[in-house]
């Protein structure tokens, strides 16, 4: 094959000319090996066009975007026109000093804590039921699957609707129980109507993940704790549960990333944020400061912690994910 | 096999009941609430029975949000995000693990800094990125003196040729969702467990890289690929942020958009029962891919996390 031949042979001198310059690189980034197949192609200039599409996809909707909130929050910018001054890290002071901000930060705080904890002991009662039964898991499976098809804004019109203080029938319930029930005037009530229905939702991707973490268990290691005279609730607690840890783990960043950033839809359709900013989570204060109060700089700026926050969830989510592979029987 | 315990089974019934039913009371209320008149649904106690108006609230709601234009735009943004994405990212998937070439890492790397941010955090700055997409090769032009030169020589005019406003386009909706490595980093971890004897023998019968994907990996890939597009499906179907802020005209809206429109605000006539038809339908596609397609989508989503 005289093609594949030509292409080996050029390949391989392009490595070794190539020599210097890929050690020097293997050097700054680690190896180059790293992720390539041990039979791999050498047709750089193909790799390159098959890589372009994404790369240039990322060039203009990632990387730009990132570096402007990055150069914007630096600046002070006036919404109508072009003018901008370089301000340093005031608009990082500013924010910090805001009490407005502080109360948002500390809210989403609260509310993501409430609703990954809250979500993960639902989700977990709820597969550990569905590891015992047998008759009629399919249907549960099927039922309890439901709202990951349904978005978090149609949630948030369900709930919003339910407890809606003049139509919705829960609502009535609670009037009829004698409490003043009403999210548009109190933010107790408001808060507490965004967590359900940001639980309600978010319930069915825990529990896929936490069934399949209890199924994975090695049924000899149930069965030695059985013999050792361990009851059900015993063998849950101390042999199921453990060794579904990492899956846990990894649950707990990934209801932390829902509940900072996914629950916009919610909080819109439901809330938008009030009263008095008691559902103002910190991703809806973003939205709310740049495009509807056009406070460029102060948004840039809040966009910037977020990205903190973000990048430092998704290095917790890889070690959530190592931490699985590495967790063997 | 370990022993039963009656007791526990039934206290394990009962659990799975408790909470198939709260799955499935707020869409049961939605349901009654779709089937009322408007004078029905503000009645002190809520009826607890369906009655006969759902169909004809269902084309109400249809009628009154132009939900025929709003479902083609939907359809037409989903289909865009998952074709997209799938394409894009197996292709730059195989490129960095089947490639050995020059900045292999650095490519590897500019596309796994990029699962770091989600959209949401870079709302403001997307936004403008996509409200002027010839922006930055406009500046770049400039600076390299492109723009002078050209509009000197020939009169052409290349600042006023890049001017991409993807405000209220297709595009717009679609491109910076795709903007994410999540499913190059899949399937680039998914190749990386196929056995190298398959390129081997493949290099050995003289397929050349085209020939190895198309006819190997690809066909490899497919209940992954199968997995991948039940989930970027509701993911493309069920966004709302984004439509939100893209759209100011309302012949580009989604569904998702078109549905927030139909939520009666306060002091207005309560619409409800329009307003929950109208979810039933706009939430109808993603919840039938579900029923149909539950086994694919839990195992890829589950595989997809490893």
């Amino acid at each position: 094959m005289p093609a594949s031949d030509a292409m080996r042979l050029s390949g391989g001198a392009a490595t070794r000319l190539r020599f210097p310059l890929r050690r020097s690189l293997g050097l700054a980034l680690g190896s180059s090996e790293v992720g390539l197949k041990a039979a791999h192609f050498r047709r750089p200039w193909l790799a390159a066009g098959l890589l372009a599409p994404q790369l240039l996809i990322l060039l203009f909707f990632f990387f730009i975007p990132t570096y402007k909130a990055l150069s914007l929050a630096f600046v002070q910018v006036d919404p109508f026109g072009g003018t901008s001054i370089f301000v340093g890290l005031d608009n990082f002071t500013t924010l910090f000093s805001s009490p407005e901000y502080r109360d948002s930060a500390i809210l989403t705080l609260w509310f993501t804590l409430v609703q990954c904890v809250v979500t993960l002991f639902i989700a977990a009662l709820l597969a550990f039921a569905t590891d015992v039964v047998i008759r009629g898991r399919a249907i549960y499976k099927g039922v309890i699957l439901l709202p990951y098809a349904i978005a978090p804004a149609i949630s948030g019109v369900l709930w919003a609707f339910l407890f809606n203080p003049t139509v919705g029938p829960l609502a009535h319930m609670l009037h009829d129980l004698g409490y003043a029930w009403d999210p548009n005037r109190r933010p107790f009530d408001a808060l507490l109507l965004v967590s359900v229905a940001a639980i309600w939702k978010h319930v069915c991707y825990d529990y896929i993940f936490l069934v399949a973490a209890f199924l994975a268990v090695p049924a000899s290691v149930i069965e030695a704790a059985a013999i050792d005279g361990a009851r059900p609730v015993r063998r849950f607690l101390t042999v199921t549960l453990p060794m579904a840890a990492p899956t846990v783990f990894f649950l707990v960043v990934m209801n932390f990333v829902y509940g900072l950033f996914e629950t916009f839809g919610i909080i819109d359709t439901i809330t938008h944020g009030g009263p008095a900013g008691s559902t103002n989570t910190l991703v809806y204060k973003v939205y709310q400061d740049g495009f509807r109060l056009l406070d460029l700089g102060s948004s840039a700026a809040q966009s910037v912690v977020l990205m903190a926050i973000a990048v430092l969830f998704t290095v917790l989510q890889f070690r959530a994910v190592e931490r699985k592979v590495n967790y063997q029987v | 096999m370990v022993e039963r315990h009656v007791w526990l089974s039934v206290f394990c019934h009962v659990v799975l009941l408790v909470g198939a039913a709260a799955v499935c009371m707020p869409l049961y209320f939605a349901f009654v609430a779709g089937s009322l008149t408007v004078e029905d649904v503000q009645q002190v106690p809520f009826p607890l029975l369906p009655r006969d108006h759902f169909v004809q609230n269902i084309v109400t709601a249809w009628n009154e949000g132009d939900f025929g234009q709003l479902y083609i735009n939907s359809i037409i943004v989903t289909v865009g995000i998952v074709v997209g994405k799938l394409v894009v990212s197996i292709i730059a998937g195989f490129a960095v693990t089947y490639f050995r070439f020059p900045f292999r890492m650095t490519a590897f790397w500019l596309i796994f800094i990029s699962l770091m941010l989600p959209v949401e955090v870079r709302i403001i700055p997307t936004y403008e990125a996509v409200a002027d997409a010839g922006g930055p090769l406009r500046s770049f032009f400039e600076a390299i003196g492109l723009t002078g030169l050209l509009a000197n020589t020939t009169g052409y005019r290349l600042d006023a040729a890049l001017q991409w406003n993807m405000v209220n386009t297709y595009s717009g909706l679609i491109l910076p969702l795709i903007a994410s490595a999540s499913a190059t980093f899949l399937f680039r971890q998914f190749f990386l467990t196929i056995p190298d004897e398959l390129c081997e023998a493949a290099k050995l019968d003289g397929a050349g890289p085209m020939k190895f994907f198309w006819d190997v990996l690809l066909p490899l890939s497919r209940a992954n690929i199968a997995a991948l597009s039940i989930i970027l499906f509701l993911y493309g179907w069920n966004q709302y942020l984004w439509p939100l802020l893209f759209t100011t005209e309302k012949g580009m809206y989604t569904a998702m958009i078109g549905l927030k429109d139909l939520i009666p605000v306060a002091d207005a006539r309560p619409a409800w029962n329009i307003a929950m038809a109208a979810a039933f339908f706009v939430m109808a596609p993603p919840a039938i891919v579900i029923l149909l397609m539950q086994r694919w989508f839990t195992k890829g989503l589950v595989d997809s996390s490893k």
